[in-house]
């Protein structure tokens, strides 16, 4: 099994036809995801790449697809309008991948989703990937930018706010034979729709997840959140990296939730967190699946 | 993106919020005038106040030995000395560097006479993702200060955005300020004006420190925002263009206005060890090692995920430029782009900047055997590292200690 999504999950995307979310349903298509409809206002009734009908609307498209979850590519100005279409159009789960969405209209979504049955993954994240069984993970599900080559049909769950650091693990484990069930990227804003908690409950509850990695950085307290949690209710072994360690407070750190402002959310406080709920913190971002497997 | 003082104010001003008369110049005459006019109005006493982008300005020191950016005065000529000292002077304060500010531009204001001194802000609460007022009685200090001695002094009232802040969440806090009779009113007006500043500009942070009960003369008294500091969400500028043009490049760092011309996000810091990578998170990671092998980071750069050969260009042009480099390492985890695009792009940019320096690089991930043959059949002295903690181990042994 797996979190979130399944090789079997049937996926629409929004801003199919923008160049970044044409490359990257090309790739998903590659890797054997199940894209199953694309929407792009006033290009329905086409067809992306001979294969994959467009729609008009996210509506439209849950009817006649059955689609369930939902990559969004539109640029950030659209974005918020993107994931609240999606969500009323009944998706369990959204992914926002774009990047550069003003803070207020993530404010307003997130307000927006309260009592909804939608769960959203990002802004400003990679997405999600659950490998699949075949050569190099094909056939799993990639909703987002991720590699899907870099992964192996396994057991360890990974879940980080930065895309780049995710791979990183994700190879680290692969290269040591490894393989994981889901890997998350949650998004580096300040306002998310998914926390490190969330996913982190997920993969405790899921029986084929058998340990975890969680990779945070400065900013905001949702790791140190994550970790009491951790501490209390785990059952399973858990690895840590914060990074940013070594960035000035004050400066905004290339992710928009990356800073540590008035002396909250350092990569110290959080790693202090993380020690004292048990989980083991790997002492390099070259370390993290070491880490992990001299845990398990 | 921040703002200046005299900015804040005149987007504070649309909205009602009370601040002491007072306006911009850039000259000594221009002060002068400015401050014949408000004594004129019945001002008994004026600010020079130094406009730049940092904190601590009044126990600031200027580069020449003259003392504060924030100075008090009675009489036009000496506003007009005061601003003679400063206009043209570097300014250091404890949020600055020593490197800092060149003033360009002071605010001359009225001063008057401080009964009590009050703190507001308006920011994200990341927690519950909504904007929350903070307010506390202790005003005029350093609100972290005040967090950590007396975090009881501190109120805090988050806004449902699908309301806005109501007025009777406004008249909570005006009372939390212990605000008695008719400033209950005012207050409550003062304040959501603040938050409708806030949420108008798409800020990230606006903070009134010190909010001001000041005698307004005949015995009596009114509420001011004396003290004004706004920061803006750098995403949502694209629907402002009005603050966008407030945007004062003075204040920035060269290089990194250079860098986000090519897309590329850059961060000077005091190390002497640059990297380039691709990925946020990455490249802090990156940073964070190098200090774990006991190198320091002289920068923070991302190039992006699908960085281009001219980017990578770029991002070397910029790094080099930076005296205090010693040596470079170059850390790609290359998902989706090619890692041969990423390789050629060192290739070219070290050839074209003639780059004499140690340089170390980790090439990962999609194509990454071709990007390190084509380094290998360049003829450029680069060592390869295997992996992040390799490569790293290898910069800073190149450099030396710190």
């Amino acid at each position: 099994m797996s979190i979130l999504v399944t090789p079997q999950t049937r996926v629409l995307v929004q801003g199919i036809t923008g160049g970044f979310g044409a490359r990257h349903t090309q790739l998903s298509l590659a890797y054997g995801t199940q894209i199953v409809a694309g929407v792009t206002p006033g290009k329905g009734g086409q067809l992306f790449e001979n294969e994959v009908p467009v729609f008009d609307t996210v509506a439209q498209a849950v009817k006649e697809t059955g689609a369930t979850a939902s990559a969004i590519f539109v640029p950030p100005a659209f974005a918020a309008d993107a994931i609240l279409e999606g969500v009323e159009a009944g998706l369990d789960l959204v992914v926002c991948i774009t990047e550069g969405i003003p803070v207020n209209d993530m404010v307003k979504v997130k307000r927006a989703l309260e009592g909804k049955g939608t769960r959203l993954i990002g802004p400003n994240c990679p997405g999600i990937v659950t490998p699949g069984q075949g050569k190099d993970s094909h056939g799993g599900c990639r909703i987002g930018i991720a590699p899907g080559y870099i992964h192996k049909p396994g057991h360890i769950g990974v879940v980080s706010r930065s895309g780049t650091l995710t791979y990183e693990a994700v190879w680290q484990l692969t290269c040591r034979g490894v393989g994981q069930s889901t890997c998350v990227g949650i998004g580096g804003d300040p306002v998310n729709g998914t926390s490190h908690l969330d996913v982190v409950r997920m993969f405790d509850a899921d029986p084929d997840t058998h340990g975890i990695i969680m990779i945070g950085e400065i900013g905001g307290a949702a790791e140190e959140e994550a970790a009491e949690w951790i501490g209390k209710h785990c059952r399973k072994p858990v690895a840590g990296f914060i990074a940013g360690a070594s960035a000035p407070p004050g400066r905004r750190m290339g992710h928009a939730g990356a800073i540590v402002s008035g002396g909250k959310g350092t990569a110290a406080a959080k790693i202090q967190a993380l020690k004292a709920a048990g989980i083991a913190v790997a002492p390099t971002p070259s370390e993290m699946a070491e880490t992990l497997l001299k845990r398990m | 993106m921040n703002l200046h003082e005299y900015q804040a104010r005149q987007l504070l001003s649309r909205n009602a919020v009370a601040l002491p008369p007072g306006d911009v110049c850039d000259t000594p005459e221009g002060a002068r005038t400015i401050a014949e006019e408000l004594l004129a109005q019945g001002a008994r006493r004026l600010a020079v106040k130094a406009q730049i982008h940092a904190g601590g300005r009044g126990k600031g020191t200027f580069r020449d030995g003259f003392q504060g950016g924030v100075k008090l005065c009675v009489a036009a000529a000496d506003v007009y000395d005061k601003a003679k000292a400063m206009l043209g002077n570097v300014l250091v304060t404890r949020q600055t560097g020593p490197e800092g500010r060149l003033v360009r531009k002071l605010m001359v204001a009225a001063a008057p006479q401080i009964r009590k001194e009050l703190y507001l802000a308006v920011l994200l609460d990341r927690g519950c993702s909504r904007p929350v007022i903070m307010a506390s009685t202790e005003g005029g200090m350093d609100i972290e200060e005040v967090a950590a001695r007396t975090p009881e002094k501190i109120v805090r009232e988050p806004v449902d955005p699908a309301l806005g802040f109501m007025p009777y969440q406004a008249r909570k806090v005006a009372v939390a300020l212990a605000l008695k009779g008719e400033f209950i009113g005012q207050g409550a007006k003062l304040l959501m004006g603040v938050f409708k500043t806030w949420w108008e500009c798409d800020a990230s942070l606006l903070e009134i420190n010190p909010l001001c009960l000041v005698d307004a003369g005949d015995g009596k008294e009114a509420l001011m925002a004396v003290d004004t500091k706004l920061s803006l969400d750098d995403n949502a500028l694209y629907r402002h263009p009005d603050l966008q043009a407030m945007r004062d490049l003075g204040e920035e760092a060269p290089l990194e206005t250079e860098a986000a011309k090519h897309n590329l996000n850059y961060i000077k810091l005091d190390g002497n060890i640059a990297c380039l990578v691709n990925g946020a998170g990455l490249a802090m990671a990156t940073m964070d090692i190098i200090e774990h092998f006991g190198g320091r980071p002289a920068n923070f750069l991302d190039v992006g995920g699908g960085a281009t050969q001219d980017q990578v260009a770029a991002a070397f042009r910029i790094i080099v430029q930076d005296a205090n480099v010693k040596g470079i390492l170059v850390n790609i985890f290359g998902g989706i782009m090619d890692c041969n695009v990423i390789a050629a792009g060192i290739v070219a940019a070290v050839k074209e900047t003639g780059l004499r320096l140690p340089l170390v690089v980790r090439l990962e991930g999609n194509n990454a055997h071709t990007g390190r043959q084509t380094l290998a059949a360049s003829d450029l002295t680069l060592v390869t590292g295997s992996s992040m903690a390799d490569a790293a181990r290898k910069v800073v042994q190149a450099v030396g200690p710190k």
